[in-house]
């Protein structure tokens, strides 16, 4: 187990070199240094200085991949790609094109995001598990056809929508909550609540269809026979079979996105005005800060992987079939 | 000189011809499925089913508006004095807009509601004493054939029932065709023919009920700059199709190509390609789609030359964003794909085919891969609504198509800070809502019967 | 001796409901049976004949699409059709349990073994606490599971299949009902359990006086275990006997087709004395199994360990043994669908496992291979044209399409089916069928050796004889060598003319069938033998008196 581990952490590292060259080839085989700072100078007739001076604050000033005018050594950590990249591998994540220091930022926006991100995430597995079961439960009869006509009508509904129909009649006709906005602390509920809600009632119909075939394809199992053989009730047998080893699969596929909460929501964060990691992302790629673009697909990447082998792990507790290997 | 249809200047976009090879080779690859019994029979469970069939005429008619909205034409200018050579029009038009007769000629100043007569905001103006008023000015081109503004309800009365006695009659043309070719055909299975029927008849008669009645109101209200929201939403649909299917498709050879080979040869191929999917999924997929958007447009600013037309720019970067949002999803396929030829490998006809020796490239292409396509075929359907939802949410964010395009992510953006206006322009958000809904719910519904039919595990659920 | 009747099943009739693409089915037609206090009824037949569905009617436990459309079910005179859910669920386990076919699926594969055995135990007896788990103590012992104390916290994957099967047995026993109904009790495990476990339901039945109702289409199983028995065709009951009678002269024709599959007397093929056509020196298949942080490969799991054996032309060697035995692997190995760690192979005198790809390609037309199973090894997407034709194309056999034609027609003759057949696709034929279409498929490239991987055991008893009838036929015929492997030993005296017999990996011995069948040696082929049903000895005795 401890090996399996290790050895997924140690395969994190090819794969982060990846992510690493993919962005950077993206970022500046398109759009060279001279031209983003250009952009982050805002003037098209800036002065050749200011250009220099701006890529050498910013370390910028090097060749890419290959410096050709160093030795052995320098040839390769001599460039913007080793300078840029072995730092991130280290969570260093420097000054963002604009200036600022972006770790700190990235400390500071990331309870805002955990506060909107976990509450949603909880809550909607709950929501969905419950009414999954108790479609489950009417199986077959008139109640799970129309729950299911009603779930496939909501998962065709936009993310949008959602945000602007909660919006409108709950914030703006009868004033329940605030629009948007955000306080830090305690304060803070009155203006999560909705966007919380929103994000909930929003993953319903996607939810509750994914974990009513789960439940499903777990209903038709054998042993569900064995234990109806036994003279075991309905719902006894829904609860005590049916949902323990229905909740496998669900548990299990979730689990790879819990690390990448931390990522916050980029659409949820930025209508409702909370200061998180998602809005954040979004404002940088909206002024085209290239800086914090990468250390956020980077932060993102790693995440992910994290999921990934929290995934694997999350088997072996949950299902005595399994063992790492 | 006069101008006539046939002095317009075809225009080829990309999107265009690859919208048409796109419908070209569907056809062609449903006509393969049907020769075999096997998908026809499967076919046949997706069509037996009311749901399914009712989908399927929605998307046929999604389609079809996109298919005409793809036929693209530049009108020719007036030929001045001393000139040889025609000129055309900068603007670039389509087959759909001769149904719609002009409506994107009659432009208002700004936001009117749907069916109103007048502006949405007051404006200075003067009577005929001079005397300067505020009031809201008339509409330069709703119920201009009125009398009185009083007339309106009678009007719109009278225009809604004309105009569903024709949609009546063309919808009985078509069904009362269809009937009597089944009629002489008589074909062996039954299908819920009248699902079919009545679906069609319901969308004939909302067209020819919103076409008929758009020449003489703004049945959907205007935008901010006074277009026609109506005309705007169904010429979004050619986005939201386009960008359904392209996405898919223009990265469906990557995922075919890499999971099948890496199903199929295992060892160090199945590691690279692990490798790829891995490391490209792990990238958070809005991120990448964001960056590269921001590339593109850098791309286009600095080759102004390649792009002349607004219409070409906006196409550009149109088919960029599937392709970048077909990137983000086809790891997905590929996962699948692999895992499937993984275990059709190992069934016994593969291993038959082993030992009589035939080839591998023969052995992928007659037994693996036409034992895979339903796995192509369920992810294809599913992405295209997802991709649908996705150019909203771009948009939103500033990523999504042009903002010269029109599509309802551009709407809903447009509209989204005038909900808090007082009272609230609502047309825009409500219109772009109806038409995505109703091809997102077919999508969703289609998509359905086709994982039923085609998916094995989900056959008896 | 008159006995009381425990179970009446009067015109019983189960319907499968229309649904939008097909029509509603009748699968049971009216039928009727009785069972009596402390009998073995046993219910016979085919795939799809309905026994299944029978006995999930009995316990009102059929999948949602299917309906019972009539009749009753009177438990010691009581209608249970007439229950509601509620007193159903005090019939089901209580008065009527159930063991499934399948072990590995049967059980809850997140819970422990203990806790579902206690499961029933705290339904109807109300049972908690330590009496509880003393009782379910002694019910796992009584099913003859080892150390209890200690397995009760075990979960379904740590035992193996037969202990599996146990547990099933002792959930159905934990509440004392008097009918058990054993849907193919043993047909998912290897033969040597497969005797375990008819022995253990043999045991409990005399000690607690149970009755049975023992689904099966082993019919040497019903020869060891049944009083009476019904055989079932195409969801009606055609003949209804007692055990002896039935053996001895069953009426109906499909009975007399189940039966004739049964070996008689003692003949045996002789052995060929010619040449070895294939000849295996000391093969080995392993497959590294790796370990740790850099993968390193620790040890091997040694399918195939060191086995030699040869076959010469025109005879059948007969490759027996349990599942996971390697046998499989042998087979596969032969045709390079398996690599070959050590070991020689010769092929009519040539050393053929060291061959390169394109060298072994014509050796591909001299050795095929017939699957077990005979709906996955034919692709669903080919016509039947095209699956004959794929092998001679690629190792150009034929010289053109006509000749092709011609040589597809015939076989398609040969093999009892006609050249109309041609055209259509797999899954419009029956799997004895399309059986013979996969030999026919291996025919037509004109191969000296064909591998027949278990050809029968994924059909259906009745059918199982003709197909081993044509591959004699065709042996006489074209002078064909089989490697037959099989783990069915019931089939060896009618076409093998010699047996190897294989234990984890090895070949613990071989020799003529005959010699092998009546006169074995090691110990293992003989715990083997002695663990097929006992069918010959038991219908002859009888016979006798």
């Amino acid at each position: 187990m401890f090996a399996y581990i290790v050895r997924r952490a140690l395969y994190a590292i090819p794969i982060l070199i990846g992510v690493n060259i993919l962005t950077f080839a993206l970022f500046f085989m398109v759009n060279t240094p001279d031209q983003m700072a250009r952009v982050q100078l805002g003037d098209k007739h800036i002065s050749e200085e200011a250009v220099e001076q701006w890529k050498q604050q910013r370390g910028y000033d090097k060749p890419l991949f290959l410096n050709t005018e160093e030795n052995s050594q320098g040839l390769i950590t001599d460039t913007i790609f080793y300078q840029k990249s072995f730092n991130l591998f280290l969570m260093e994540f420097g000054r963002s094109d604009a200036g600022r220091m972006i770790g700190a930022d990235i400390q500071q926006r990331m309870w805002p995001s955990l506060a909107l991100a976990i509450p949603t995430f909880i809550i909607g597995i709950a929501v969905n598990i419950v009414f999954a079961l108790f479609v489950v439960m009417f199986r077959a009869t008139a109640i799970d056809t129309a729950a299911l006509i009603l779930c496939v009508a909501l998962l065709s509904i936009s993310a949008i929508f959602y945000i602007l129909g909660g919006q409108y009649f709950i914030a703006k006709l009868w004033h329940w909550v605030p629009i948007s906005g955000y306080l830090p602390g305690f304060e803070a509920w009155r203006f999560l609540i909705l966007p919380v809600a929103i994000g909930v009632v929003s993953g319903i119909g996607g939810g509750t269809r994914l974990y009513r075939t789960l439940f499903l394809e777990e209903a038709n199992k054998d042993y569900v026979r064995t234990a109806r053989a036994k003279g075991v009730s309905e719902t006894k047998v829904l609860f005590k079979h049916v949902l323990p080893n229905g909740l496998i699969p669900i548990l299990t596929s979730v689990v790879v996105v819990i690390p990448s909460l931390f990522m916050g929501s980029l659409l949820m964060e930025s209508f409702f005005g909370i200061p998180g990691l998602g809005s954040y992302t979004l404002d940088a790629i909206q002024a085209q800060d290239f800086a914090i673009v990468r250390s956020m697909v980077f932060l993102g990447s790693v995440l992910y992987i994290l999921g990934l082998i929290l995934t694997d792990i999350s088997y072996t507790l949950v299902d005595p079939r399994v063992r790492l290997s | 000189m006069s101008i006539s249809i046939l002095d317009v200047k075809p225009v080829f976009l990309f999107s265009d011809i690859l919208i048409y090879i796109l419908v070209a080779s569907l056809g062609l690859f449903f006509y393969q499925l049907m020769r075999n019994p096997l998908s026809r029979a499967r076919w046949r469970g997706v069509f037996q089913s009311a749901a399914g069939m009712a989908a399927f005429v929605v998307i046929c008619f999604y389609v079809l508006v996109a298919l005409l909205d793809s036929i693209h034409y530049r009108e020719p200018l007036p030929i001045l004095e001393n000139q040889t050579e025609v000129h055309y029009s900068q603007e670039i038009r389509s087959a759909l807009d001769l149904i719609f007769v002009g409506v994107h000629k009659r432009s208002e100043k700004t936001y009117s509601s749907p069916f109103s007569l007048q502006l949405f905001t007051k404006e200075n103006m003067q009577d005929e004493n001079d005397n300067l008023y505020r009031d809201y000015p008339m509409l330069k081109h709703a119920g201009q054939h009125l009398s009185s503004p009083a007339e309106q309800g009678q009007d719109v009365v009278n225009k809604s029932l004309l105009a569903l006695l024709v949609g009546l009659l063309i919808s009985a043309v078509f069904v009362g065709s269809h009937m009597l070719w089944r009629k002489i055909k008589k074909p062996t299975t039954e299908l819920p023919w009248w699902s079919a029927y009545l679906t069609a008849t319901v969308l004939v008669l909302a067209g020819s009920w919103a076409i008929g009645l758009s020449q003489y109101y703004h049945i959907a209200g205007t935008n901010i700059v006074g277009v026609d929201v109506f005309y705007q939403s169904i010429k979004a649909i050619r986005t939201g199709v386009l960008i359904g299917t392209l996405a898919t498709l223009l990265t469906l050879p990557i995922a075919i190509v890499l999971g099948i080979s890496a199903g199929y040869f295992r060892g160090w191929v199945d590691d690279a390609v692990q490798y790829i999917y891995t490391t490209l999924s792990s990238i958070p997929g809005i991120l990448l789609i964001a960056a590269s958007v921001l590339l593109i447009d850098v791309y286009i600013e600095l080759h102004p030359e390649s792009f002349s037309l607004g219409a070409v720019r906006a196409d550009f970067k149109f088919l960029a964003l599937c392709f970048i949002l077909g990137m983000t999803s086809w790891t997905g396929l590929c996962r699948l794909l692999r895992a499937e030829t993984l275990k059709v490998s190992q069934l016994d006809y593969v291993q038959a085919a082993h030992a009589f020796g035939v080839s591998n490239l023969r052995v992928i292409f007659k037994h693996i891969l036409p034992n895979v396509t339903h796995i192509i075929l369920i992810a294809m359907v599913l992405d295209f609504s997802v991709f649908v939802l996705a150019e909203a949410v771009l948009s939103y964010i500033g990523v999504g198509v042009d903002p010269s395009m029109a599509s309802w992510g551009n709407m809903i953006n447009e509209a989204r800070s005038e909900l808090s206006r007082d009272p609230v322009v609502w047309w825009p958000v409500l219109s772009a809502f109806v038409l995505m809904f109703v091809l997102v719910l077919a999508a969703n519904v289609f998509s359905d019967r086709v994982r039923d039919a085609f998916d094995p595990r989900f056959g008896k659920g | 001796m008159q006995q009381e009747i425990l179970l009446e099943v009067q015109d019983l009739s189960v319907e499968l409901l229309a649904t939008p693409s097909q029509a509603s089915k009748t699968l049971i037609q009216p039928i009727s049976f009785n069972i009596k206090k402390g009998e073995v009824f046993a219910l016979v037949g085919g795939s799809g004949s309905g026994k299944s569905i029978t006995s999930l009617a009995l316990m009102r436990l059929l999948p949602s699409a299917l309906h019972i459309t009539g009749g009753q079910v009177l438990l010691s005179g009581q209608d249970i059709f007439a229950y509601n859910e509620l007193q159903m669920n005090s019939v089901r386990g209580k008065q009527i349990a159930m063991v499934f076919q399948e072990p590995q699926s049967a059980l809850n594969p997140v819970q422990s073994i203990g806790q579902q055995v206690a499961e029933s135990l705290r339904e109807h007896q109300k049972l908690q606490g330590a009496e509880l788990k003393r009782k379910v103590l002694s019910l796992l012992e009584e099913v003859g599971i080892p150390e209890p104390e200690q397995r009760y916290d075990w979960y379904p994957h740590q035992l193996s299949g037969g202990q599996k099967q146990r547990v099933v047995i002792a959930i159905a026993l934990a509440c004392e009902p008097m009918l058990l109904v054993a849907d193919e009790p043993t047909t998912a495990l290897d033969v040597t359990i497969q005797k375990q476990i008819l022995s253990l339901l043999d045991d409990i039945r005399r000690r607690r006086q149970l009755a049975i109702l023992l689904i099966t289409h082993d019919m040497g199983v019903v020869a060891e275990m049944a009083d009476r028995v019904a055989v079932m065709q195409k969801g009606a009951i055609v003949e209804q006997a007692l055990v002896k009678d039935f053996f001895a002269s069953p009426q109906h024709p499909y009975s007399q087709e189940l039966l004739a599959f049964l070996p008689k007397g003692n003949e045996f093929c002789q052995p060929v004395t010619e040449d070895a056509l294939l000849e295996l020196k000391d093969i080995k298949v392993w497959f590294p199994q790796r370990k740790g942080l850099l993968q390193r490969v620790y040890d091997h799991t040694k399918a195939v360990d060191g086995v030699s054996l040869s076959i010469a032309p025109g005879e059948t060697l007969a490759l027996v043994g349990e599942s996971g035995s390697g046998k499989t692997t042998v087979g596969r190995a032969i045709l390079r669908l398996e690599d070959i760690s050590a070991g020689e192979v010769y092929f009519a005198g040539q050393r053929i496992d060291v061959l390169n790809k394109n060298k072994f390609l014509p050796l591909r037309k001299k050795i095929q291979i017939i699957f077990q199973d005979p709906f996955s090894s034919m692709n669903p997407r080919f016509s039947v044209r095209e699956i004959l034709e794929e092998g001679m194309k690629s190792l150009g056999v034929g010289i053109n399409a006509s000749e092709r034609e011609t040589r597809m027609q015939q076989l398609l003759e040969k093999v009892g089916l006609h050249a109309g057949h041609l055209d259509r696709f797999p899954h419009e034929f029956s799997g004895g069928q399309r059986q013979r279409i996969a030999i026919a498929r291996a025919l037509a490239v004109e191969p000296d050796l064909i591998i027949c991987d278990e050809p029968t055991s994924a059909l259906d008893l009745s059918i199982r004889g003709q197909v081993l009838d044509l591959l004699q036929e065709l042996q006489r015929e074209f002078g064909i060598a089989y490697l037959l492997i099989t783990h069915d030993l019931s089939i060896i005296p009618k076409v093998a003319h010699r047996v190897a017999v294989m234990k984890e990996g090895r070949i613990v011995e071989q020799g003529s069938s005959q010699q092998i069948m009546e006169n074995p040696q090691n110990e293992y082929t003989q715990s083997l033998l002695a663990s097929v049903p006992s069918l010959l000895s038991k219908v002859s005795d009888e016979e006798l008196f």
